[in-house]
């Protein structure tokens, strides 16, 4: 039988996701992919595989899911989560474990993840990844589109995820360390492209106000409740691109950041742009989060585009050699930090 | 001498806008600036995507600089000669039947004139293509005669079915999938206009001139069995 995650419960909206397409938005596809690939390149790193490696996105809530191979080897990354092994189905306790850190499950033990804290998503992992065939050069789910991921679709009860290795390699733990994945209240924008739409007032009101996350928010956008912005050349443009991190104002006037799964055009006129260092924090965000914006040059933008690509490529100096976490005791240690590690890039797994 | 701007949608993509309009030279032009651009491969450009009115770079400003993307741009479009047209026609059928056509009626009556003339004005032209955008495959097409342009439904439909042709202002285009949608639906086509498993992915592209076939609903419903069984032949 091929190896596989047997999905018993999908959690809240369960997707697999890479870094997502590129060179296909001039036919209407967005970009899509995970909407924090920091986190998604941590829990790949974790487990041995290339760092852009589809992994499962998990919001809010996470999936239950069967081991259908002789082991596997599996890390999440990004929220803090409680990840629950129990020896099999019928089981109701089990070992528990914390994100940021590789663990090894056999073959019919079942996996629980509850829910996120911290980020609103968190990535898992597994050793060898998906056997999933790219569309359109990648595994992302679009699910408006019902394009690519498991069916086009979020995982639901009773999906069987092939995976490429039908047991995990005999290899030691691994957690990350020093990785800065906090939340951020603070969003640094650049304004345009169309801020000349909307009044001084407004734009000023716009940068000083706080928006708190709507419920309304999902993988396309987040909907802002807060200061609204006030049109002065009308709210209808003629459809232009939209790029990631844009900031919307449709005639209501409350502003909305259109994030991976955003339409690649649209003719609302857009304030602000948030800057591209910014968009992996702005994608942990969680509903109800209180935030605010503060405008730079592009010029600055870029230069902190620099430091977080310096920030990305040092993500596997990151991943340092931990003990083996089989157990509740091991994970109680890792968790209080008595265990402490040490950077040693010869110990890291092999990346790309 | 060609008017523009450039602006800026954040430290990773710019946007060459030539103003807010729907006009077939822009079109052109912004067409042209694409595929010009789009041939130097450039380092460091990501993708271009070309709009009714502007064309977006994404790009990596670590490997090319804004300044350096905004020169070409110039030097592009001061040379810009007055282009052949590239683009393929292709001929789509539409079928009207009111069946399938929830607004023709509502259509004919704020315009003024019968079905049967929606259908004959609706069909008689070839469409350019301007954009694909909002939904994987979906293509602009215009230009609408102005017999037909009407404000969009002042409620959208939450869901209309794959293939909805639909009209709004100087625009119509054939929906490739089923969506929400504020435009009057006067038709549906067999065709499908997406489908990943192909490597063309979208039947059409920026360019391209279209023209509508109209059909009767057997006709329709022939079509719709075959391109069923043309998808499932592809997909395995």
């Amino acid at each position: 039988m091929a190896a596989a995650l047997r999905i018993l419960d999908p959690g809240l909206l369960t997707t697999v996701q890479d870094l997502g397409r590129v060179g296909y938005q001039h036919l209407g596809v967005p970009t899509g992919g995970a909407l924090d690939p920091v986190s998604l390149r941590a829990a790949n790193l974790l487990v041995g595989n290339r760092p852009i490696e589809g992994a499962l996105e998990i919001a809010y809530v996470g999936p239950t899911f069967v081991i259908e191979a002789d082991s596997a080897n599996l890390a999440c990354a990004g929220a803090d989560v409680s990840i629950e092994v129990l020896s099999d189905e019928v089981a109701t306790t089990g070992v528990r474990l914390s994100s940021m850190q590789s663990f090894r499950a056999q073959r019919g033990q079942v996996v629980r993840i509850g829910p996120t804290s911290g980020s609103s998503v968190v990535y898992l992992a597994v050793e060898g990844g998906f056997e999933i065939t790219p569309v359109l050069g990648s595994v992302s789910t679009y699910i408006r589109g019902h394009i690519g991921g498991w069916q086009g679709r979020a995982l639901i009860a009773g999906d069987v995820l092939p995976l490429r290795r039908s047991s995990g390699s005999e290899r030691d733990e691994f957690r990350v360390e020093g990785l800065d994945l906090s939340r951020p209240s603070r969003f640094r924008v650049v304004l345009g492209p169309q801020n000349t739409f909307f009044s001084e007032e407004s734009i000023e009101a716009f940068l000083k106000g706080e928006y708190t996350v709507s419920p309304a928010t999902d993988r396309m956008a987040i909907l802002l409740d807060g200061p609204k912005l006030e049109h002065t050349a009308g709210h209808d443009i003629i459809s232009d691109g939209i790029a990631l991190g844009s900031v919307q104002v449709p005639g209501h006037g409350r502003p909305i950041v259109l994030m991976a799964d955003r339409q690649t055009t649209g003719g609302y006129p857009k304030v602000a742009t948030v800057i591209s260092a910014d968009l992996p924090a702005l994608g942990r965000s969680r509903i109800g989060d209180k935030i605010s914006f503060q405008e730079i040059s592009i010029e600055e933008a870029q230069q902190l585009r620099r430091l977080f690509v310096q920030q990305i490529d040092s993500i596997p100096t990151r991943i340092v050699h931990g003990h083996r976490t089989g157990d509740d005791l091991t994970a109680g240690l890792l968790t209080n930090n008595l265990i402490s590690g040490i950077v040693d890039a010869q110990l890291a797994p092999p990346v790309e | 001498m060609t008017e523009y701007n450039v602006l800026a949608a954040g430290d990773t993509a710019l946007v060459v806008d030539f103003g807010n309009t729907v006009d077939l030279n822009v079109s052109a032009k912004v067409l042209a600036l694409a595929e010009r651009l789009n041939d130097l491969k450039i380092d460091g450009v990501i993708e271009t995507v070309p709009t009714i009115r502007s064309l977006s770079i994404y790009y990596e400003p670590l490997t090319v600089s804004a300044t350096r993307l905004e020169r070409q741009v110039a030097d592009i479009l001061e040379h810009l000669d007055e282009e052949p047209e590239t683009g393929r026609t292709c001929d789509i059928p539409v079928c009207y039947d009111p069946e399938l056509a929830p607004d023709l009626e509502h259509v004919a009556s704020q315009c003024n004139i019968d079905p049967a003339r929606v259908i004959e004005i609706h069909s008689s032209r070839t469409y350019h293509v301007y954009m694909l955008g909002f939904l994987p495959g979906l293509a602009y097409l215009g230009d609408l005669p102005p017999e037909l342009s009407l404000p969009r439904r002042a409620t959208p439909r939450p869901r209309i079915p794959a293939g909805s042709l639909g009209i709004g202002g100087k625009l119509t285009c054939i929906y490739p999938m089923a969506t929400p949608c504020g435009w009057h639906i006067i038709g549906r086509s067999p065709t499908p206009l997406w489908d990943a498993t192909l490597s063309r992915g979208a039947l059409l592209r920026a360019g391209d001139k279209v023209k509508f076939e109209p059909v009767s609903l057997r006709e329709y419903r022939r079509s719709r069995g075959i391109a069923a069984t043309a998808r499932a032949d592809t997909s395995h």
